[in-house]
């Protein structure tokens, strides 16, 4: 290709070239160059065109889909037969095939939709921030916090509650914490959601964006000592004076992340039931 | 829950107002349910419940077999030095699944037939109430919001 560029081509020739090369689209044309073919339109010397930048597709790097075992399927640790938690899974992903539950984290935003005697058209219709997700099993359940008129309100779901008829993400997102509950203690602008907020998009291949958010906080006295290392809280913009924070931190408990009895290491069994489960949810 | 608050770090600046005298504030902390002596708001817009006093409306009584009143109990309330029977609407207490737990104690005035004094409740009601239709109708019938 280099001993062809600059060598000055006819025109019939050039045009025979690029209808060969349009022909067979894959076949690398070593013979033709487009350089030659500006050069033969007009009678100027051919300013040199660098030949294009070659695209690497790198293999080894290539997208996974995102593997997301809802929490509710791990088993805790214990001593209980392994039976017990097979059967429960198996009625867990019966409920599954009827109502879709979908990927949502601490801290997104969902509306849930449940069948309600007392309502009038039968249905009631929550939206609000996932601020705890807690239980195992059939027994899992969600907690979600939004502010209506001034009034915080706080409904406790169970994910495999027959009466619930929708659940649907209408924000996917993480934040700093697992557990949210200090928004009760913070200023109400943090818990508050227009009911008829607009779902925002997400792909199933995008890394879920966390939040990082700090949030601030009324003044104390709070339902709970957040400030304290116990809670491990990330997400508030602490306002407290110096010592009460020192004050805190002697309460500290350093020790406690090498204590090897604490730890569980779900690893290979998140492997397990998230094969299991997905054979099971295809039939 | 067990709550116990530091009396210094909130009654400090009240203590250097006042001078050497050491006020007890006693604040404790949300009594789940209501009980007597809890303090409630008042949630509707009748004049008894939004006029301003120094002392915060506060139960007295449970029209109730065990001292403990959930939503949809009666109870006695003392407000700006008189007694007026209420409705509980809401209580920081979880109650049982599927039903809301508010942030605060909410109270309905009532009369002694059960007709509401007020005229109108812009806060979330919860939808359980409707279970007794027949007592808490005209209730229902000025809440604005149901959850």
């Amino acid at each position: 290709m280099a001993a062809v560029c600059g060598r000055f081509l006819e025109p019939a020739v050039v045009r025979g070239l690029a209808q060969a090369s349009a022909a067979r689209p894959g076949a690398r044309c070593r013979y033709f160059s487009s350089s030659a073919l500006l050069r033969a339109n007009s009678g100027e010397p051919p300013k040199f065109q660098p030949p294009p930048k070659p695209v690497i597709i790198d293999k080894s790097k290539v997208v996974v889909e995102r593997r997301f075992l809802s929490p509710e399927f791990i088993p805790p640790r214990g001593r209980k037969d392994p039976l017990k938690y097979y059967i429960e899974r198996i009625d867990m992903i019966r409920r599954r095939k009827v109502l879709n539950i979908p990927e949502f984290y601490v801290g997104s935003i969902l509306s849930v939709t449940t069948a309600d005697p007392y309502a009038s058209d039968k249905t009631s219709r929550f939206v609000g921030i996932c601020i705890q997700r807690g239980g195992k099993g059939l027994g899992a359940t969600f907690v979600l916090r939004n502010v209506i008129e001034g009034q915080g309100v706080e409904f406790c779901y169970e994910i495999y509650n027959p009466r619930i008829q929708e659940i649907k993400v209408l924000k996917l997102e993480k934040r700093l914490d697992d557990n949210l509950m200090y928004l009760r203690d913070a200023l109400p602008e943090y818990s508050t959601f227009d009911v008829n907020m607009k779902p925002v998009p997400y792909s199933p291949n995008d890394e879920i964006p966390v939040n990082q958010l700090k949030v601030k906080m009324k003044p104390k006295p709070w339902s709970k000592r957040w400030e304290r290392p116990y809670f491990n809280i990330q997400g508030i913009h602490f306002e407290l004076p110096e010592e009460i924070m020192e004050e805190a931190q002697k309460l500290s408990q350093p020790w406690i992340k090498f204590d090897m009895l604490r730890e569980y290491n779900t690893s290979e069994l998140e492997k397990k039931i998230w094969n299991e489960v997905n054979e099971k949810l295809k039939k | 829950f067990s709550f116990k608050f530091h009396l210094s770090g909130t009654c400090a600046h009240l203590q250097t107002a006042v001078g050497l005298h050491r006020c007890h504030l006693n604040i404790t902390g949300a009594c789940s349910a209501i009980q007597k002596m809890t303090r409630v708001r008042v949630v509707d817009n009748s004049t008894l419940g939004n006029t301003p006093y120094h002392r915060p409306p506060k139960c007295i009584h449970v029209y109730n077999k065990s001292g403990v009143g959930k939503v949809g109990d009666k109870i006695l309330l003392a407000i700006k030095g008189e007694k007026k029977k209420a409705l509980i609407v809401g209580h920081r207490r979880p109650g049982p699944c599927m039903t809301p737990r508010f942030d605060s104690n909410n109270v309905v005035l009532i009369e002694d037939n059960g007709n509401p004094t007020g005229t109108r409740i812009k806060t979330p009601i919860p939808l359980i109430l409707r279970k007794h239709e027949g007592e808490f109708s005209k209730v229902l019938a000025i809440a604005q919001n149901l959850v």
